[in-house]
C-alpha cells in the first residue's frame, strides 16, 4: 500500500514538475541566449610549432585556465579551467607531447595530452612547508630511461618521471629551513640554490639520478638582499642588495660559491630611482627597470657588468628564444603615443635588429604588460618573429608583420561588477529605408518560415531557417525595443576596464580603460571596486545620455585612496573622474533622485562620516528634506558587531565641508563571540519591485508580507565550524540566522541549525528568504526558506473598507510602528553545492518566481519558488492541490530540462545577474564567471507575448484565406438568391 | 382604425362620407333579404362576445407569459447542477447565460406584454410575476457566480492588487568595500 502511495506521489511529482520545467528545443539553442569563453590575464605561454600539424599556443593565465589555443585564429582547441584555490605556478613541454602543469603552490602536477587536453597523469606532491614552488624540465636528464621532471614545492625538491608521473626520487630542504630560489642543471648534476634569511646564500649539489646529496657550500653575502634571485646563465646569478643601489652577481662554479658586487651608480649615471630586476630570461643578460629606463646588463664569463643598452620607455621584455644557428633572440616593447614598436634583437649581436615592427593598437587596450616571442622560417629561408602580447587590460593579441592577426578580450574573464542600462530610443526615419532594402529578405525569410510551418522545406531549408534565427538582425539593433529585452550589460573587470556588452549577441559595444584604474607611479595596485548606475533618464530628462559610477581604489586597504569615475552609458565616454580626499569604506546609492535624473549617493569613509555626492547644492537640499530618515548600518563581521546610525549633523572640520555629514549611533547588535561568527549578510536589492503586500492562502483567507527593504538576513556560524566542511564535528557546528530590522535595530527572527554550518549562500526577496547550508548530521547540503508576514495588519479583514477605499493599507509606514511579525519556514535537502543564488526580477513583479542556482557544476539551476513554499505538506487537500502547492518531499527535485545554461558550463561561475525586461514574464540573467552566459527566461512562460517561433505568415495567409472564402460564399449565395427569386 | 381617424378629422376635410350614418340612405330600399335590425343587433353582441374572449385570452396568455420564466428557472437550475462548481467554459457560459437572460427579459417587460395590452385586462399581476421569476433567475445566477468563486466577496478579492506601502525611513550600508 505504501509502496502505491510512494509511486503515485512521485509520479504527481514527476506530472506536476514537467509543466515546471521551460526547457528548450534544440533549434532554440543560442536564439535568445549566448556563451563566451575566456581564458583570463596570460601568465605564461608556450609555443608549440611544429612543422607538421596544428600550430598552438599554451598558456597559463591568472584565473587558473590551461589552454591551448589556435595560433592562427586564438581560438581555444582545449581548455581546462582548475578551482580556484588550484593556483597554476609553472607551465612546460615535455616528451613534445605532455603538457605539464605544476599547481597549488607547487602540490600538484599534471600532465595534459597536448592535441586533446586530456589529462595522462597527476601526483600529489607531499611536502610540509609553504614554499615558492619551482617547475624545472631538465633536457636529456635521463634516470632509468625516464626523462626527469624536476619539481621544488613545499620545501621538497621532487624528481618526477615525465611518462606515468611517479616521483622518483625526493630531498627534503625543510631541515634547512632554506628558501630554494632555483634548480641548474649541469650534465648529470642537480644544484639546487637559494637563501637562508635573506644574506646567506646555499648551493645544493645532488646527483641527478637519485637525488643523493654530493656536496654543498654556502657564502653569507656582504648585505641583506631584495626581491628575487635572477638566474642570467647556467651557473651565474645576480641580486639586488636591500638598498636597491648595488647588483650582486653570484657564480657557482662547480658548487663553490664566489660573488662580485657593484654599484648601480657605476652603470647609470641618474640612478636615484628604485631599481628592479625584471624577471626575463636571457643569456648571459639580465635587463634592470630603473625610473622609466631598461637597463640591458651583460654579465661576462668573469662576473663583471657591462652595460649593453638602455631602452627608455620600454614596456616589456620577453624571455630569450633560442634560433637555429646558435642565436638567441628577444623582444622588447617601447611605447609612442598609440603605436608600439616591437624590436626583436640578438642577444650578441647588439648593433643589428632582427625585427623591427610598428604595430597601432588601440589606447584602450593600455600598454603591454608581458611578451612571449617566437619563430617561424620565411620563404626566403630568413626567420619571422610572432610575438603574443598581454595588455594593460588583459587582453591577449597576436602581432606577425607588424599586424594584429587576432586578439582575445580575456578581461571579461574577470568581471568585478555588473549593472545594466537602457539603450537610445530609437530616432524615426531611421529604420524605413532599411527594412524596404531588406524587404525581398525579409519576404524570403517569411517564404521560409511557412515553408517550416507547413513541413515542406528541405534539408537545406533546414539549415537556411536555422541560420536566419540565429542571425535575425532585430536582436543585435543599438536601440530600445518594445519589450526591453536589448539592453546594455556594464561590466567592470579586474583590470579596471570597463566594457559594454549588447544583450542581444554579446558583442562589445564599447570599452574604456580607465585611467583612474591604471597603474601608476602614485597608485601601484588599482582595483575596480564597484559599478553603480548614475543617471537614468526617463520622463522629463529622455535626452540625456544615462551614466554610471565606477569606485575604484588604490590597493586592497580601506585606508588607500579612491577615485570615482563617470562614464556615459551610450558612448562609453569618461565624463568627469574624482580623485577623492577621503577614502571610501562603503557607497550607499539613496533612493532619491535630483532634477536631472542623478541618483544620490552617500559614501561612507573609514572614520565614519559619510560624503554625499553629486556635489550640487541642489542634492543638498534633497538629503536636508531626508534628513531625519536616513540611516546606516554597518556590519563589522570580524568583531561580530552591527550597528545602527543616523544622519546627525554637518561634519566638524578643520575645513569647512557643507557634503560632508557625521553620524550618531542608534543601536547595536553584538554577537557572542566565542559561539558565532558572522559569515553571510543579504539584503533585498533596492531595485526590486514587487506587486502585492497581500498573499491569498487557500481557504480566501489573508497574509499580510512584511514588505520592508530595511532588511538584513545575517548567518553566523559557530567559530569552530566556520572553517572547511569536516574540521567540525556536528556537536561543535550550530548555524544561527537572524532577520534584523536596520532602522530600528529590532530583530524580527532568529532561527539555530544545530549541527549545520556554511558556506552559505542566500538570496533576499520580497518578504522572504531562502539560503544554502551544509548539515553535518544528514551529511547533505540543506536549503531553509523563511517567509516574513505580519501580523499586525491582519485584523484589516472588512471587504466594505475595501470596496469603500477606506483603509490605510497603503498609507506609508515607519519602521517604528512595531510590526507584530510571524515567521514561516521549512528547510529541505539539496544535492549540489553552490556557488551563487539569484532569483529572477520582472518589470512589475506580478510573474512567479524563480530562484537561479549557480552548482558546482558551473551551470544555472532554475528552480521554482512554489518549491521552497513553507506552506508544503505532505497530504495537501484539494484545494491547496488547485492553488498549486506540491506535496512535501524531503529534498529538492532537479529537473535537468531546468538547467537554463542546457548543455554550455559557465566556467569559474561567480556571480549571476537577473534584469528585468519591460515585457512583465520575461527576466535577463548574465552569469560570468571565466565565460560569460547570457539568456532571457520566463519563469510563469510567456504569457504576455506570442513566442518567437509563431509564424505570422501562417496567420496572414490565413485571414486572407477566410477573406476570399468570405468573399466567395457571398458572391455564391447572392447568385442563388437571385435564382431562388426568378423561380 | 384610418377610417376613425378619417371621422375625428372631419373638420379639416372638405367633404366626407360617412357609411355608419345610415339615416342619409333610409329611402333607399334595402336589398331583399337583408335586415337593418338584425344585422345591427348581431353585431354588437358578436362583437362583444368576441372582445370578452379576446380579453380573457389575452389575459390568460399574459399569465402563461408571466409564467414561462419558471420553466427556464428549474432548467437553469439543472444545468446549473450539472456543471459543478469549479470555474471552466461550460459553467462560465451557463452562468452567464443564467445572467443574461433575466436581465434581458426585464428591460423587454414592456415589449413582452404588449401583444396583450387591453384595457380591460389587468397586466400588473402577470408583469410583477414576470419581474418576480426573472429576479429569481437573476438570484440563481449570482448564487451560482458566488458558489464559483468569481464575487468579490472576500477580502482576499480585494487587496490581491494591494501595492505595498511606501517606507519613510531608508536605510544602507553593509559590510565595507573589500
Amino acid at each position: 500500500m505504501a509502496m502505491t502511495i510512494r509511486v503515485f506521489l512521485i509520479l504527481l511529482l514527476f506530472l506536476s514538475s514537467t509543466h515546471l520545467s521551460y526547457s528548450l528545443y534544440e533549434d532554440q539553442v543560442g536564439l535568445m541566449d549566448w556563451h563566451q569563453q575566456y581564458i583570463g590575464k596570460v601568465k605564461h605561454a608556450l609555443f608549440h610549432t611544429q612543422k607538421s600539424g596544428r600550430k598552438r599556443v599554451l598558456v597559463s593565465t591568472e584565473e587558473n585556465v590551461v589552454a591551448s589555443l589556435d595560433l592562427r585564429r586564438g581560438e581555444i582547441f582545449w581548455r581546462h579551467v582548475l578551482g580556484t584555490n588550484d593556483v597554476v605556478d609553472g607551465l612546460d613541454i615535455a616528451l613534445g607531447k605532455y603538457v605539464i602543469t605544476l599547481s597549488s603552490d607547487g602540490s600538484i602536477l599534471r600532465a595534459w595530452n597536448l592535441p586533446d587536453g586530456q589529462m595522462v597523469w597527476e601526483s600529489f606532491l607531499q611536502g610540509s612547508v609553504a614554499s615558492k614552488s619551482i617547475l624545472y624540465i631538465p633536457k636529456n636528464l635521463k634516470a632509468d630511461k625516464d626523462d626527469l621532471i624536476l619539481v621544488f614545492g613545499k620545501g621538497c625538491l621532487h624528481a618526477v618521471s615525465s611518462i606515468d608521473g611517479e616521483v622518483l626520487w625526493k630531498k627534503d630542504f625543510v631541515g634547512e629551513s632554506i628558501e630554494v630560489n632555483h634548480i641548474i642543471q649541469s650534465t648529470d648534476e642537480i644544484y639546487v640554490a637559494g637563501f637562508v634569511g635573506s644574506s646567506k646564500f646555499y648551493v645544493y649539489g645532488l646527483n641527478a639520478k637519485n637525488g643523493e646529496l654530493l656536496k654543498n657550500d654556502h657564502k653569507a653575502l656582504p648585505c641583506d638582499t631584495f626581491g628575487e634571485l635572477l638566474s642570467v646563465s647556467g651557473d651565474k646569478f645576480v641580486v639586488l642588495d636591500k638598498t636597491r643601489s648595488k647588483i650582486l652577481t653570484i657564480n657557482i662554479k662547480n658548487g663553490e660559491i664566489s660573488y662580485k658586487q657593484k654599484p648601480i651608480s657605476d652603470l647609470i649615471e641618474d640612478s636615484s630611482g628604485q631599481a628592479v630586476l625584471l624577471p626575463s630570461r636571457l643569456p648571459e643578460l639580465f635587463a634592470l627597470r630603473i625610473n622609466s629606463h631598461v637597463l640591458l646588463i651583460k654579465v661576462t664569463n668573469e662576473g663583471e657588468l657591462v652595460l649593453v643598452d638602455q631602452i627608455n620607455n620600454a614596456a616589456a621584455v620577453s624571455d630569450a628564444l633560442s634560433i637555429p644557428e646558435g642565436q638567441h633572440a628577444f623582444a622588447f616593447v617601447q611605447h609612442e603615443d598609440s603605436k608600439i614598436h616591437l624590436f626583436v634583437k640578438d642577444v650578441n649581436d647588439w648593433n643589428g635588429d632582427l625585427l623591427k615592427e610598428r604595430v597601432v593598437i588601440d589606447h584602450q587596450r593600455g600598454n603591454v604588460d608581458k611578451i612571449f616571442i617566437n619563430n617561424y622560417v620565411r620563404t626566403d629561408r630568413s626567420y619571422g618573429f610572432r610575438a603574443l602580447m598581454v595588455m594593460e587590460d588583459h587582453s591577449l593579441l597576436l602581432v606577425q608583420q607588424g599586424e594584429i592577426v587576432w586578439s582575445r578580450e580575456d578581461g571579461l574573464a574577470s568581471v568585478v561588477d555588473v549593472t545594466a542600462s537602457e539603450l537610445p530610443v530609437e530616432k524615426e526615419g531611421v529604420s524605413v529605408a532599411k527594412v524596404e532594402q531588406n524587404l525581398f529578405e525579409w519576404l524570403k525569410g517569411h517564404v521560409l518560415k511557412l515553408k517550416g510551418t507547413l513541413m515542406i522545406a528541405s534539408a537545406e531549408d533546414v539549415v537556411a531557417i536555422q541560420a536566419l534565427r540565429l542571425r535575425s538582425s532585430e536582436k543585435s539593433k543599438m536601440t530600445r525595443d518594445h519589450n526591453g529585452f536589448r539592453k546594455l550589460l556594464i561590466v567592470l573587470t579586474r583590470a579596471g576596464k570597463v566594457f559594454a556588452l549588447h544583450t542581444g549577441d554579446g558583442r562589445v559595444v564599447w570599452s574604456i580603460l580607465l585611467h583612474t584604474l591604471r597603474k601608476t607611479e602614485v597608485c601601484e595596485h588599482p582595483i575596480g571596486l564597484n559599478i553603480y548606475q548614475w543617471q537614468v533618464p526617463h520622463h522629463h530628462a529622455l535626452d540625456e545620455n544615462p551614466s554610471i559610477l565606477v569606485v575604484g581604489r588604490c590597493g586592497p586597504s580601506l585606508a588607500a585612496p579612491s577615485v570615482l569615475s563617470f562614464i556615459d552609458a551610450y558612448t562609453g565616454k569618461e565624463l568627469n573622474s574624482l580623485s577623492l580626499a577621503h577614502t571610501v569604506a562603503q557607497v550607499i546609492p539613496l533612493p532619491y533622485t535630483d532634477s536631472t535624473e542623478q541618483r544620490l549617493h552617500l559614501i561612507i569613509d573609514i572614520n565614519r562620516y559619510a560624503y554625499l555626492y553629486p556635489r550640487t547644492s541642489e542634492a543638498i537640499g534633497i538629503l536636508q528634506r531626508e534628513f531625519s530618515n536616513v540611516y546606516w548600518y554597518s556590519v563589522d563581521a570580524d568583531n561580530g558587531v552591527i550597528r545602527g546610525h543616523a544622519l546627525k549633523s554637518n561634519c566638524i572640520h578643520k575645513v569647512v565641508d557643507e557634503y560632508c555629514f557625521d553620524f550618531r549611533n542608534l543601536w547595536s547588535i553584538v554577537f557572542p563571540s566565542e559561539s558565532e561568527k558572522i559569515i553571510a549578510t543579504v539584503t533585498r536589492k533596492s531595485n526590486e519591485v514587487v506587486h502585492t503586500q497581500a498573499k491569498v492562502m487557500t481557504d480566501h483567507d489573508v497574509m499580510y508580507k512584511y514588505v520592508s527593504k530595511n532588511v538584513l538576513f545575517v548567518a553566523n556560524a559557530a567559530p569552530k565550524a566556520s572553517g572547511e566542511i569536516g574540521t567540525a564535528t556536528p556537536e561543535e557546528a550550530s548555524l544561527v540566522i537572524y532577520i534584523i530590522d536596520t532602522v530600528t535595530g529590532r530583530i524580527l527572527h532568529r532561527m539555530t541549525h544545530h549541527g549545520c554550518q556554511g558556506p552559505v549562500h542566500a538570496v533576499f526577496s520580497e518578504n522572504w528568504v531562502v539560503y544554502h547550508y551544509f548539515n553535518l548530521r544528514a551529511h547533505r547540503y540543506e536549503m531553509s526558506v523563511v517567509e516574513v508576514y505580519d501580523q499586525s495588519r491582519a485584523d484589516n479583514k472588512d471587504v466594505w473598507k475595501f470596496v469603500l477605499g477606506k483603509h490605510n493599507l497603503t498609507s506609508p509606514i515607519s519602521a517604528y510602528y512595531r510590526a507584530e511579525v510571524v515567521t514561516k519556514s521549512q528547510s529541505y535537502f539539496f544535492t549540489h553545492s553552490v556557488k551563487a543564488i539569484e532569483v529572477t526580477s520582472t518589470a512589475k513583479g506580478i510573474t512567479s518566481k524563480q530562484l537561479l542556482i549557480g552548482t558546482i557544476g558551473d551551470q544555472v539551476l532554475a528552480l521554482d519558488k512554489r518549491f521552497l513554499d513553507p506552506r508544503r505538506t505532505l497530504n495537501p487537500s484539494q484545494a491547496e492541490k488547485e492553488e498549486g502547492i506540491i506535496p512535501l518531499t524531503d529534498s529538492l527535485p532537479i529537473i535537468s530540462q531546468s538547467y537554463i545554461t542546457h548543455s554550455l558550463k559557465v566556467e569559474g561561475l561567480r556571480g549571476i545577474v537577473t534584469v528585468p525586461a519591460k515585457l512583465e514574464s520575461t527576466s535577463l540573467v548574465f552569469a560570468y564567471g571565466v565565460d560569460l552566459f547570457f539568456t532571457q527566461i520566463a519563469p510563469s512562460r510567456t504569457y504576455d507575448s506570442l513566442t518567437e517561433d509563431f509564424s505570422y505568415a501562417l496567420l496572414l495567409l490565413t485571414i486572407v484565406a477566410l477573406v476570399a472564402a468570405i468573399f466567395v460564399t457571398w458572391v455564391l449565395s447572392q447568385r442563388k438568391d437571385l435564382q431562388e427569386k426568378w423561380r | 382604425m384610418e377610417k376613425g381617424k378619417g371621422v375625428m378629422g372631419s373638420g379639416g376635410r372638405r367633404w366626407g362620407v360617412d357609411f355608419s350614418d345610415n339615416s342619409t340612405s333610409r329611402d333607399i330600399p334595402d336589398p331583399p333579404g337583408f335586415s337593418r335590425a338584425s344585422l345591427d343587433q348581431d353585431d354588437s353582441t358578436l362583437s362583444r362576445q368576441k372582445k370578452d374572449a379576446e380579453s380573457n385570452w389575452k389575459a390568460q396568455k399574459a399569465w402563461e407569459v408571466a409564467q414561462a420564466p419558471m420553466k427556464n428557472l428549474l432548467m437553469m437550475g439543472f444545468m446549473m447542477w450539472m456543471a459543478g462548481s469549479t470555474v471552466h467554459l461550460f459553467s462560465i457560459g451557463i452562468t452567464f447565460s443564467a445572467l443574461w437572460q433575466p436581465i434581458s427579459a426585464l428591460q423587454s417587460v414592456g415589449k413582452m406584454f404588449e401583444p396583450y395590452k387591453d384595457n380591460k385586462v389587468e397586466l400588473l399581476g402577470p408583469k410583477l410575476l414576470f419581474i418576480a421569476l426573472n429576479l429569481g433567475g437573476l438570484a440563481l445566477g449570482v448564487w451560482k457566480l458566488n458558489a464559483l468563486g468569481l464575487l468579490p466577496t472576500h477580502t482576499s478579492d480585494w487587496v490581491s492588487s494591494l501595492a505595498p506601502a511606501q517606507e519613510v525611513e531608508f536605510s544602507g550600508g553593509g559590510v565595507n568595500l573589500g
